[in-house]
């Protein structure tokens, strides 16, 4: 086995190995668990930098195992897989660091730290998936790994939300298997191609094609959460908040989302589907989803439920940059799975350190929250108007390239769609950053679990990740061209592997 | 040395667990045990060496005694009774580890056992010994030998549970088994009258060249054998003595049963009906598909409904039987890629595996709380984590997600049955999946719930303890159906793709 | 008619004699009757198809001779499950819905 063979494959144990050795650790084995967690992390983290180097420098990753005659797992790190390993990687860091705070003496920590690295490994299994097979077996552990997380409290709600889940990603996983085995059967193989693999079938299985691909992106349209296939999505917020955090910014919705790109660019091609009128459907369904989540997120005095709704909405702008025909579309969907990612990761944390610190878990209570936790109120501030897509923030750059892409698409209506979902954004995010800064705050919080320290507001862990995820965003935003930033990958991957001339 | 040994793997695999059997019985079940588990892992040994052998050299012969056919018995393997000889006798040794700590449990005192573990060394020492005696049968009339010692080992083992009701179960199953091998008898006889032979070898091609004017004798034959055989097989709808005789024994006994009993008689369909009977029941190849079908989907809705939770084990049992019958039609017909056989093969290890391993995690969970209801089992993933870690990897396996053996067999019979256009077919396992779902995460959900402080208190006060080598023993059974979807599924299915 | 054809026919009558009451009839003593009548009209036809030409063939005998210890097995198990039971619940028949959720 080579070094290009055995780096993806340490890529994936280096979550999966410390994943099933905390498993066996007894509860009790607090330090040795931490440990292994953050060691795992920090490995990874580094593996990848390998890999980011390598793959920048052109060098090929992967490898593959026969599971048997004629179906292989293939695994291949390319540069659109990197960007989602890369978010991964970076947020799962920032997330383990958070949940390490957030569940301090809680019971069944190492179930929950076990079942969350092995849904990070799901998570890189799917961004290096070579073949539709492979990202299927991954996409499938992923629904297995989050149940328990989703059912972890063990209360009759989280019972609930976590059947509701499972009801929803099974189904679509039913679906998504179905689409992948008709397709093999015409096709003999599944594996990824740049510019797709189905143009051959063409003329003559038209509608077959659009019968598969209805199938698939239904299945993977259930974990990003499209209209209608996303009522799981606000059901599963009665989980602890690190695990909304991840699966809500990282893991579920964007392998959904991750899929759909996967299956357009590389599975169908931009051609083959254009050709097949498949994309303006994809993209009405898209844009439906971008304004019915914003609508939606209006209403809900649930913070987490706001952010949910606000997540289904969000997710699609992913979505309809992969269907907008062209390449300024396709970089607009690509950063903004970063962006998203990083920035929804931020609100969910500050929401969690809301509810663990001062027992808020609703709008209605956070008046003069600002006074009280100005250090996650301004990380929390600084997303949200990254999520409205205010000027100098990574949303705009976002939506920015977004825009431009539905106007060199012929889209004009898009863009329409996009403003639309600002104005909407801007109204469920600034009354609450105006009840934060501007509200006088109540004689007492609902809950004060976590008293103040000197200039700390709350656990350091918790305040942590949340300051550090919002600098991200505030990075990315202020820095678009730099070398390292998402923008830059995306017009790289653009360039290199749809042969795209980016302006 | 290891020449030898492999020329005498086919005769010990028979004798070796049927001496321990004996010694079993009259050495008392503590050391019986021990003699059964060495005996048990020899046994594993000599079943890899043959797979290997048969891997590399083709089928093994070995003539019983000396003798030959026709006048003696021949005993005979190739990679698919190899398979099987490999897949019984894992589970077997699994199940017996675990059976030793799940019987002993009761006491510390080393010679007083529970009154089921007491008759089950001797008893399921010759269930295996039956079982490896029938995969390694080449004539009908000897499988009609083994498949009566099979019944009746299966049958005492369900009795010695001592209750009424095991009793009831007992009774019911062995009619059941007595009413499946006679029609089976009566079909060697027809058979034997129309062809003068019993020898598979010999009989296959004599129907072959017969078969453009079948008699109505050997039609009837072929039927009454495979009627015989699908009531042994507890296809649907003859489940009717399956549910009670599997739920409600001790659960090392539903392990061994669901595990491993019911796939000698399959096996015995499959080999008939793609071997020598293959002219005469072709135009019936729909019908066990049919059936096998309204299996998946009857099952699954009874495992659904069932309160408690070895029976939804055993009905799930009903439902995955099922699917070794719907390839039937799919393998009839030629194909290229993976042979169907293999796949039905690699459904059957999975499901043994998977199966066991449930059953014996079941156990487990009763044994801890006392109370067999599906609602009882709330608050398990806090007092029993690997057990219950064990359920769902099974689970997984027996649902067909990835990445487990269940997974890769689903996938192979989607494609096999997509590639010869069979739509109806792909619904009713993808259905059948989903339905696996809910019966599943009923069971799992449930497990997740917490229990009040005061519950919680009571409940470990009367808990008795279980051992973790037994808990331990059921992991390895689930562990080995997922890691099976990883690397066994080139191994087996080459191994099995050459034969029938 | 050959004397064999006439055993071999009075074998399948036994048989499915058997099975009938194997099927219908409740008390557990009667369907040991039943399954023993039903072994012995394998049995019949097996002997007597195999008496071709007048020339009695040896393999069937043997294989009845073994069919004949197999049935006693199953005879003496199934008499000592209805003992058992018996003893346990005073029933000489099974008790109905066996196979119900209870």
């Amino acid at each position: 086995m080579t070094f290009n063979e055995l780096l993806p494959l340490l890529v994936l144990c280096s979550s999966l190995l410390p994943g099933l050795a905390i498993f066996i650790l007894p509860e009790r084995q607090h330090r040795l668990r931490t440990g292994l967690n953050l060691f795992g992390a920090v490995a990874k983290i580094v593996l990848v930098s390998m890999l980011l180097v390598g793959v920048q420098a052109g060098e090929s990753y992967g490898f593959r195992h026969a599971v048997a005659p004629g179906l292989e797992l293939v695994f291949k790190a390319d540069a659109l897989g990197l960007l989602f390993i890369t978010l991964s990687t970076v947020l799962w860091l920032f997330t383990t660091l958070y949940a390490i705070g957030y569940l301090e003496d809680a019971p069944h920590r190492s179930r929950f730290f076990g079942f969350f690295s092995l849904c990070v490994t799901a998570t890189i299994g799917i961004a290096m998936a070579g073949n539709l097979f492979t990202f299927f077996v991954f996409y499938e552990l992923l629904t297995l790994a989050t149940f328990p997380l989703v059912a972890h409290r063990g209360t009759p709600d989280a019972k609930q939300g976590a059947t509701v889940y499972l009801a929803y990603t099974l189904a679509g996983g039913a679906a998504l298997l179905t689409g992948i085995v008709w397709l093999e059967s015409l096709t003999h193989h599944t594996g990824f191609t740049h510019g797709g693999f189905v143009a051959g079938l063409l003329p003559g299985n038209e509608s077959t094609l659009v019968a598969i691909f209805v199938l698939l992106i239904a299945g993977v349209g259930v974990k990003a959460a499209i209209v209608p296939l996303h009522g799981w999505l606000p059901k599963a917020m009665v989980a602890p908040a690190p695990v909304s955090a991840l699966l809500h910014a990282v893991a579920v919705v964007k392998a959904g989302a991750f899929g759909v790109v996967r299956i357009v660019y590389e599975v169908f091609g931009i051609d083959t589907a254009q050709a097949l009128g498949l994309l303006t459907p994809l993209a009405a369904i898209a844009a439906f989803t971008i304004i019915w989540g914003s609508v939606f997120a209006l209403f809900q005095d649930k913070l987490k439920k706001r952010l949910a709704y606000s997540t289904i909405s969000q997710v699609s702008y992913i979505v309809l940059g992969t269907a907008l025909f062209g390449p300024i579309g396709t970089i607009g969907g690509l950063v903004h799975l970063v962006h998203q990612g990083v920035m929804k990761s931020t609100l969910f944390f500050a929401a969690g350190n809301y509810a663990e610190t001062l027992g808020i878990h609703k709008v209605s209570e956070m008046n003069g929250v600002g006074r009280r936790m100005p250090a996650t109120t301004i990380a929390f501030s600084l997303a949200a108007l990254g999520m409205m897509g205010a000027p100098l923030t990574a949303g705009a750059i976002s939506k920015a390239w977004l825009g431009d892409g539905a106007s060199a698409a012929g889209m004009g209506w898009a863009v329409w769609v996009l403003t639309a979902s600002s104005l909407l954004n801007a109204a469920y995010f600034l009354p609450i950053l105006w009840r934060a800064w501007f509200r006088p705050p109540p004689s007492s919080w609902p809950e004060e679990h976590i008293a103040r320290r000197g200039l700390l507001e709350t656990h350091g862990l918790l305040l942590a990740p949340p300051l550090l995820t919002a600098a991200l965003a505030l990075v990315f935003g202020l820095l678009p061209e730099d070398v390292a930033s998402p923008l830059t990958w995306a017009r790289m991957i653009a360039e290199r592997e749809y042969g795209l001339v980016t302006p | 040395m290891i020449e030898h040994l492999t020329h005498l793997a086919l005769p010990l695999l028979i004798l070796l667990p049927l001496t321990s059997a004996a010694l079993a019985f009259a050495l008392g079940p503590g050391r019986g045990a021990s003699l059964v588990i060495a005996s048990s892992a020899l046994q594993l040994l000599l079943a890899l060496l043959l797979a290997a052998t048969i891997g590399s050299a083709g089928p093994s012969h070995h003539a019983a005694g000396g003798w030959g056919a026709p006048l003696g018995i021949d005993l005979v393997a190739d990679g698919l009774a190899a398979a099987m000889l490999l897949l019984t006798q894992g589970v077997a040794l699994a199940l017996f580890v675990f059976a030793r700590g799940y019987f002993h449990q009761d006491s510390q005192d080393a010679d007083h056992w529970a009154p089921a573990g007491r008759y089950f060394w001797p008893l399921a020492s010759f269930l295996v010994a039956g079982m490896n005696a029938l995969y390694l049968s080449e004539d009908i009339f000897n499988l009609y030998v083994t498949l009566e010692l099979v019944g009746l080992a299966a049958v005492g083992l369900v009795a010695s549970g001592g209750g009424a009701t095991q009793t009831a179960a007992a009774l019911r199953y062995l009619f059941a088994a007595i009413l499946g091998s006679g029609a089976y008898l009566l079909g060697v006889a027809l058979l034997y009258g129309s062809y003068g032979s019993v020898s598979i070898a010999a009989l296959t091609p004599a129907i072959a060249a017969s078969a453009p004017a079948v008699t109505t004798v050997a039609l009837v034959a072929a039927l009454l054998m495979v009627t015989g055989l699908l009531i042994k097989s507890a296809l649907f709808p003859f489940h009717f003595w399956l549910p009670p005789a599997h739920g409600g024994s001790p659960a090392p006994v539903s392990a061994l049963l669901s595990a491993l009993v019911v796939k000698a008689s399959i096996y015995l369909v499959l080999r008939l009906w793609l071997g020598p009977l293959q002219p005469l029941l072709a135009p019936f190849a729909w019908l066990p598909a049919i059936l096998g079908a309204s299996a998946i989907l009857w099952g699954s809705w009874q495992a659904i409904r069932a309160e408690r939770l070895k029976l939804l084990v055993a009905y799930s049992t009903v439902a995955q039987l099922g699917y070794l019958f719907i390839a039937l039609p799919l393998a009839a017909a030629s194909t290229t890629g993976v042979a169907p056989v293999a796949i039905v093969t690699l459904q059957a290890v999975a499901h043994g595996l998977a199966k066991a391993a449930m059953f014996a995690a079941a156990g487990i969970i009763l044994h801890a709380t006392g109370r067999d209801r599906v609602s009882d089992v709330a608050g398990i993933a806090e007092r029993l984590p690997l057990t219950l870690f064990t359920f769902a990897l099974a689970g997984v396996s027996l649902m067909g997600l990835p990445p487990s053996g269940g997974f890769l067999a689903k996938w192979l019979l989607i494609d096999l049955a997509l590639a010869q256009g069979q739509w109806w077919l792909v619904a009713v396992i993808i259905a059948g999946g989903l339905l696996a779902a809910v019966y599943i995460f009923r069971v799992l959900r449930q497990a997740f719930l917490n229990l009040p402080e005061a519950e919680i208190e009571a409940e470990h006060q009367k808990a008795r303890v279980v051992p973790r080598s037994a808990e331990w023993a059921a992991f390895a059974l689930a562990a080995s159906s997922i890691l099976l979807g990883i690397f066994g599924g080139v191994p087996l299915l080459q191994l099995v793709g050459g034969s029938v | 008619m050959t004397t064999g054809l006439l055993f071999a026919l009075t074998g399948v009558v036994l048989f499915a004699a058997g099975a009938a009451a194997l099927l219908l009839v409740d008390h557990l003593l009667r369907r040991v009757l039943a399954f023993n009548i039903m072994g012995s009209g394998a049995c019949l036809v097996l002997v007597g198809l195999a008496q071709r030409n007048g020339v009695p063939d040896p393999v069937p005998q043997a294989m009845v001779l073994t069919g004949i210890v197999v049935a006693v097995a199953a005879t003496g198990l199934a008499l000592a499950l209805i003992r058992r039971l018996h003893a346990q619940t005073g029933a000489t028949t099974l008790p109905r819905d066996g196979a119900d959720n209870d």
